[in-house]
């Protein structure tokens, strides 16, 4: 966080001009409200925080933010991401994607984020569904979901993206609600602020192609538990509760990912000595 | 006896017995001895078993290829040596040196008229346990060259003293019995004294040229992930790039090294990878979005056999086609190939440097025989390019990051700049960076990013353009030091040939190629290309005279000098 005093600290600071396409009750607007709210709380100026996406409706949103911005190819927002922190440990980067973008042509990526735990906060937006291509199944898609390319649904279990966190190393993981902005406004300050790799899934709500998930308002809860720091625990929780429990559920300590500095610097005529004969 | 101003030594043997070690210790013996020359590897894609050959060719001046014949054949054993038939070539006065023990050399490499000349491997090393096989073959090899038997003592010295003295012993005395028991043997050929060399020189791969051109030009971060035969640039960058205060970050595929280079960029750091034409597949998306966003970023393409998995540890030239024309849509970008081990340093850093300049990604296409081959050089030049963007610094108005007008290179605002603040977008976008689907819009940033990779002043770089007279041989890339060699000889003939050879084969550059083939009135093309890759691709874009041949064929087989020579004699081109 930055020792000056913060230049904006008003979530309308943080939110550009920019309309955004989102449908009409598009659980992403409350994503967008949630995340200038954070912004503004955490008090680091605009200039100073990077966006970066993939493709999808998600991730339109870095261009509707007052922030720096990169909306990249489809599923690759994470490594770019990470070049970007990895060379600007300045800068507070966010990254912003959705369940198709970062759970089926991100997967890799995803894991690898986890293991390499580069201080990003990842927000996955996830509707279980593919929107911006008119509603194909994603990986969290239930799999009897009837579609137009999957009659009868895909017969295929979803992934469990908080557990493959877990698994492969995330030091940060929580479940938030797009329909709660305050309280994930909450979380994403809180995961900002915590080192490493941060992973927030955001039950997102696609009311054009999903009208039935306007139902999670009156389905997500509170966890019943505090978050812990032990992964296996956190893990067997999230095997067996009911994909609704709301809140921060795992806090490692896992030292974030420093580049290997060199035990001698020197310059370039130095590293030509090597060749001479 | 004869001296001879170049020399050719082929040493082959199962991988793991030691005999690339061992051509890179005569390279190393021989340039401490004054000498200069080559060291090309030639290996099966097994790490251990498979056929591994060292050629090595030694001469009085610098050398930029391999020759048309193998002088001295080498064989630690015969194993798997057949392989290497069409790719070592003997002429009737080589020597062939075999251990009695290992049967006779194959027939594939043996020719009419080499002498056989033996030497004991398997009873020595059986009677000095201490003693390697390719030690006394280095010892034998070193000796019918005439090479000092001090200096190759010190570089065997030099070589093993981190394995202590014990070692070092039995490695000099393997190599003095090697040397004796070839002693009566008369070689036919000795290499004439070296020439006095002014300047430092270096002993340098493709491969670390390539790597020290990218921190010449700037080049701070890098993202790897390991391929063959690229792998050397990224793990000389490795350890290299953070005493000069950048990163190296493995991984975890191609599609993530790009991108992640793409991002470090953005940041604002010079970035490069290196990978070759599998890699280079899976990067092209990437490579579009860095065209489309305006982002400069580096990708070094090693190339190798083709297409798929291909031939992985032999040079082909044959991603000329995707490196130009595989991106969708319409996105213009730079192309730009090394001539040389000491030109892939120069190369790599005028990419950097042209990649920062114009705000564009630029692909370096390198190869095989390039980046594998270890060369003696003179130290190259010290050259100004360092990479270095344009920068936005007035934000007085709202900041347009993709602003139209003049040469269509817009400042670049570098995030934790105040009042910068944009959207970078593959999306097509406006001059403010918002996404657009306007024909006027699209249409207008499409002229931008031509106009600044088109307009750019490349000087005279984008290529070599030697001789005059009315026949020319163009080519490229690796390809370049073996025509200037086959024109040499020519020229020796009293036939004046002219080599043209771009650098820059992306943007195009129609107006100076017009004035390098003014007055051509024969062309010959030579590549190493199946599909005749490079002959296409200038007919494309350039007029060709009309008495244009080509001599082009797939790897992995070398295109050597002679051929060269042989098509412009018997294709009756002087």
């Amino acid at each position: 966080m930055s020792a000056t005093a913060p230049l904006a600290c008003k979530p309308g600071d943080y939110k550009s001009e920019t309309k955004p396409i989102w449908c009409p009750g598009c659980g992403d607007y409350h994503v967008l409200m949630a995340l200038t709210r954070a912004l503004a709380a955490l008090g680091e100026p605009p200039e100073r925080i990077a966006v970066v996406s993939g493709i999808g409706c998600s991730s339109r949103i870095p261009a509707y933010t007052t922030c720096y911005g990169f909306h990249g190819v489809h599923g690759r927002s994470l490594p770019l991401a990470a070049g970007l922190k990895i060379v600007r440990p300045d800068l507070t980067v966010i990254v912003a994607s959705g369940d198709g973008d970062g759970y089926s042509i991100g997967g890799n990526h995803f894991l690898h984020a986890c293991r390499r735990n580069v201080d990003l906060t990842y927000l996955v937006m996830d509707n279980h569904i593919y929107g911006m291509t008119k509603g194909q199944p994603s990986p969290t898609t239930e799999p009897d979901f009837d579609t137009a390319l999957t009659p009868g649904g895909t017969g295929v279990r979803p992934f469990n993206p908080l557990v493959v966190a877990l698994a492969s190393g995330a030091n940060f993981v929580a479940r938030a609600f797009a329909g709660n902005p305050h309280e994930t406004a909450n979380i994403i300050v809180e995961a900002v602020r915590h080192p490493g790799f941060s992973f927030i899934e955001i039950l997102s709500p696609c009311v054009t192609y999903r009208p039935d998930q306007r139902a999670w308002k009156d389905r997500v809860h509170a966890a019943p538990v505090e978050a812990t720091d032990d992964a296996a625990r956190a893990a067997r929780r999230l095997m067996t509760d009911d994909g609704f429990n709301l809140g921060v559920l795992y806090r490692g300590n896992r030292r974030p990912y420093r580049p290997a500095a060199a035990a001698v610097p020197c310059d370039q005529l130095e590293l030509e000595k090597g060749f001479e004969i | 006896m004869a001296e001879t101003t170049s020399v050719s030594v082929a040493m082959v043997g199962s991988g793991g017995a030691g005999v690339l070690t061992t051509g890179a210790m005569l390279l190393e013996a021989a340039c401490a001895a004054g000498w200069n020359g080559l060291l090309t590897r030639s290996v099966g894609p097994q790490i251990r078993g498979g056929e591994a050959a060292a050629l090595v060719r030694l001469a009085t001046r610098p050398v930029e290829c391999l020759a048309d014949h193998v002088d001295l054949l080498v064989g630690i054993d015969w194993v798997s040596a057949q392989r290497f038939e069409g790719e070592i070539a003997l002429a009737p006065g080589s020597l062939i040196v075999s251990d009695p023990d290992a049967g006779p050399p194959p027939a594939a490499l043996a020719t009419a008229g080499a002498r056989v000349v033996e030497l004991p491997l398997a009873q020595l090393t059986k009677a000095n346990p201490a003693w390697r096989a390719n030690m006394i073959a280095l010892g034998a090899a070193a000796r019918l060259l005439g090479l000092d038997e001090h200096v190759l003592r010190d570089t065997i010295k030099q070589h093993f003293e981190a394995k202590g003295e014990d070692v070092v012993t039995a490695n000099v005395s393997a190599a003095q019995a090697g040397g004796r028991a070839v002693a009566a043997a008369t070689s036919g050929f000795r290499l004439a004294p070296p020439l006095c060399s002014n300047g430092k020189r270096w002993l340098i791969t493709g491969n670390e040229a390539t790597g020290l051109g990218a921190l010449r030009g700037g080049v701070r971060f890098a993202a790897a992930y390991p391929i063959t035969p690229a792998s050397e640039i990224l793990e000389w960058l490795a350890p290299n790039l953070p005493k000069l205060g950048g990163t190296l970050v493995q991984a975890e595929d191609e599609l993530a090294s790009v991108n992640m280079i793409i991002g470090a960029s953005y940041g604002g750091v010079p970035a490069l990878t290196a990978t070759s034409g599998p890699g280079l597949s899976l990067m092209i998306e990437a490579l579009g979005l860095a065209t489309a966003a305006e982002i400069p970023i580096v990708v070094v393409d090693v190339m190798r056999g083709g297409p798929s998995t291909g031939i992985p540890t032999k040079s082909e030239q044959t991603d000329l086609n995707i490196a130009v024309y595989g991106l969708h849509g319409e996105a213009p970008h730079l192309v730009i190939a090394p001539q040389s081990v000491t030109d892939c340093l120069l190369a790599t850093q005028w990419a950097t440097f042209l990649a920062e300049a114009t705000q564009a990604p630029a692909i370096v296409l390198s190869d095989q025989s390039l980046g594998q081959t270890q060369a003696a050089v003179s130290r190259p030049a010290d050259v100004s390019f360092i990479g270095q963007r344009i920068r936005a610094a007035d934000f007085s108005a709202p900041y347009k990051r993709y602003a139209l007008g003049g040469s269509g290179i817009s400042p670049m605002a570098i995030p934790g700049t105040p009042g910068g603040q944009y959207t970078a977008d593959g999306l097509t976008h406006t001059e403010r960076g918002i996404p657009t689907s306007s024909a006027r819009e699209h249409g207008a940033q499409l002229d931008k990013r031509r106009d600044k990779v088109e307009g750019y002043a490349y000087g005279a770089l984008w290529a070599t353009l030697e001789g005059e007279g009315e026949v020319a041989v163009m080519t490229w890339g690796s390809l370049t030091g073996v025509a200037r060699e086959a024109i040499a000889r020519a020229r020796a003939d009293g036939h004046e040939v002219r080599l043209i050879a771009p650098r820059l084969l992306l943007p195009t550059r129609p107006v100076e190629m017009a004035a390098a083939l003014n007055g051509v009135r024969r062309l010959l093309v030579v590549e190493q290309s199946h599909g005749a890759q490079f002959h296409r691709f200038l007919r494309a874009h350039y007029t060709l005279p009309q008495e244009t041949s080509v001599l082009h064929r797939p790897g992995p087989l070398p295109i050597r000098p002679g051929e060269i020579y042989r098509q412009l004699t018997e294709g009756k081109l002087l």
